[in-house]
């Protein structure tokens, strides 16, 4: 990690103020700052097309002035408090950012380019997540609990059978086939059948979700497990290892950075069926949610469903990522999420 | 590292009492792989009787079934015929008094310098009560100071003490070492041979040793098997009584390799 040697330069941070580095950093952060503030100008003081006054505008102008401020104070402070030095890293992204914002505000509220109301202006979607975050955190909720069961089981399946396939020809005989043939269908063509086979469409859903994560993470790890080299094997014989051993110290620890790929390729493909199946049959969560906004025509709840939808698979996958890291750390070279 | 190799001797005194070596036979010994379908003869008809705390080097052309041999004597796979036994009991499956070093270290990637070498004890469910074998054994091969290093952070020469820590930890009776050298650099190559010597020195232990390298074989072993072309046979013997410490430049081993290459058909550019 870099901040380990940007700790040992704290106390003469202030030497560093004048280099070229330093200078375009601030720079980058003032400009950062000063985007925010213009949006926040932009929508205080130019007024909305009329009969098209949007709520909250105001608010959002307030939240833009005091994310302005914030950022010129992280900036200004930067050299002296190290956590803030993160600002400088994001400055250009959030310069954009706010420049986005603006157009959007401009091409919609201000001058209503486009057309209504399949495009409502930011300040619609900051309404949408202050008069309606009860649906919307219960929503979230609802996906979460039907997503993790469903990943856990078919994470948890998929591992045991692809260590069982790569480790024991009999069961490898035997799953193989079934794997090759039922594995590459996409798990929203089981849909029509899971909703009557199944007793809810909760459980139809969970078993959905597990055959979509399931079916990476097996031929994965199977692979992984084939992959061993088989020296590893030796070694551990010659100094008495049994089978058991063979397969908990040897075998998994030396899949591990394939069933990672398995189980992130897993995760990528739950969310699919997650939000296909909330869409179809689940009465509660996002996917259901984005369904019933669209019904209604209110396009702004829409976007911002979509938002939370985005930040949270983002989350889980850089969570999964996280523990990527701290379980393979001994690995060299691994792909920062 | 003289002097990691001073201290090595030294501590033989302070450790613990010498194990006796094992005994090794093997008897009229051949073996052949399948490739493609048809037979591949690797060792023929092969007999050769190991003295317990002996050194023998296996020395031959690269691919004439060396290895192999060591395989076997490892317990790894059994022969296609003959007969092999430690200590008069026959060999039926690898055993920890039995370790092989192979030539690339295989260092498990995923373990610390510490945890590779306690492979053995934990296997077999011992590291609780001997947790402090994996601590001698790596000052042993000097590396203490890396206990938490992992594989990748190491060098050749280092992760091939590891893995020499890793076969010591078992306290073998019989060494088997397949070319534990070859891979590294000449410089560290000549350190770790003089540590390999004071090693089978201060244990006691039976050594087997694989090598291309004749010089290397003279050096270390009390007796040189040369084996031929595959499928392999015993060619020659040369026995070699110089004491230890050996010198690199004595005549006497000049003559030996002399000699050990005229067994090759390679003495014509010496």
């Amino acid at each position: 990690m870099s901040t380990s040697t940007l700790d040992g330069a704290a106390p003469s941070a202030l030497r560093l103020l004048p280099s070229g580095e330093a200078v375009r950093w601030l720079a980058g952060g003032l400009l950062a700052s000063a985007a925010w503030l213009g949006l926040s100008a932009l929508l205080r003081f130019w007024p909305d097309k009329p009969d098209a006054d949007w709520a909250y505008t105001g608010q959002l102008a307030a939240v833009a002035l005091a994310f302005a401020l914030a950022l010129l104070l992280a900036t200004v402070a930067s050299p002296w408090l190290l956590p803030l030095q993160r600002v400088r890293r994001v400055a250009p992204w959030l310069t954009l950012i706010a420049l986005f914002l603006s157009v959007w505000e401009i091409a919609t509220a201000k001058l209503a380019l486009l057309p209504m109301p399949f495009f409502p202006p930011p300040p619609a979607l900051l309404e949408v997540l202050v008069d309606d975050w009860p649906r919307l955190g219960e929503s979230v909720l609802a996906s979460f609990r039907l997503l993790a069961g469903g990943y856990l089981i078919g994470a948890t399946v998929g591992f045991t059978a692809g260590v069982a396939i790569g480790w024991s020809r009999a069961v490898g005989y035997w799953i193989h086939p079934i794997l090759r043939f039922i594995g590459p269908l996409p798990a929203t063509a089981w849909l029509p059948l899971a909703f009557f086979v199944f007793p809810s469409s909760w459980s139809a859903s969970t078993f959905l979700i597990a055959l979509a994560t399931g079916f990476p993470v097996t031929v994965l790890t199977w692979s992984g497990v084939a992959s061993v080299n088989s020296t590893y094997y030796d070694v551990a014989r010659t100094v008495g290892a049994s089978r058991r051993f063979l397969v908990r110290k040897v075998a998994i620890p030396a899949a591990m950075p394939y069933v990672f790929v398995g189980l992130f390729m897993g995760l990528g493909n739950s969310f699919a069926v997650l939000v296909v199946a909330e869409m179809l049959g689940v009465k509660a969560g996002l996917g259901w949610y984005l369904q019933w906004a669209q019904g209604w025509a209110a396009y702004a709840n829409m976007y911002a469903a979509l938002l939370i939808m985005a930040l949270a698979c983002s989350g889980l996958i850089t969570l999964l990522f996280r523990l990527r890291d701290r379980l393979l750390s001994w690995q060299k070279g691994l792909v920062r999420w | 590292m003289v002097a990691a190799t001073a201290r090595v001797i030294e501590d033989a005194a302070v450790a613990a009492a010498p194990r006796r070596g094992a005994a090794l036979e093997i008897h009229d010994v051949s073996h052949q792989f399948a490739l493609d379908g048809a037979p591949l003869p690797v060792l023929e008809r092969l007999s050769l009787d190991v003295a317990p705390g002996e050194f023998v080097a296996l020395l031959g052309p690269s691919g004439c079934g060396k290895s192999t041999l060591l395989r076997l004597v490892a317990g790894l796979e059994p022969p296609t015929a003959g007969r092999l036994a430690v200590d008069g009991v026959p060999i039926a499956g690898p055993d920890p008094s039995r370790v092989v070093v192979f030539q690339d270290p295989t260092l498990y990637p995923w373990r610390t310098v510490w945890n590779n070498a306690a492979l053995g004890l934990e296997a077999r469910g011992l590291l609780r009560s001997r947790r402090g074998r994996v601590d001698e054994a790596l000052r042993l091969v000097g590396l203490s100071g890396f206990a938490k290093a992992y594989p990748h952070q190491l060098s050749g020469g280092m992760a091939q003490r590891a893995a020499l820590a890793r076969a010591l930890v078992n306290d073998p009776s019989l060494l088997i070492l397949d070319e534990p050298l070859g891979k590294l650099d000449s410089l560290t190559r000549i350190t770790m041979q003089g540590e390999l010597v004071a090693l089978w020195q201060r244990s006691g232990f039976t050594t087997l040793l694989v090598t291309h390298d004749v010089e290397e074989a003279l050096f270390l072993a009390t007796r040189v098997i040369v084996l031929s072309d595959r499928p392999a046979r015993i060619k020659a013997e040369v026995v070699n009584e110089r004491p230890y410490p050996r010198h690199r430049g004595d005549p006497h081993l000049a003559r030996l390799r002399h000699e050990v290459l005229a067994h090759l058909g390679l003495d014509a550019t010496w």
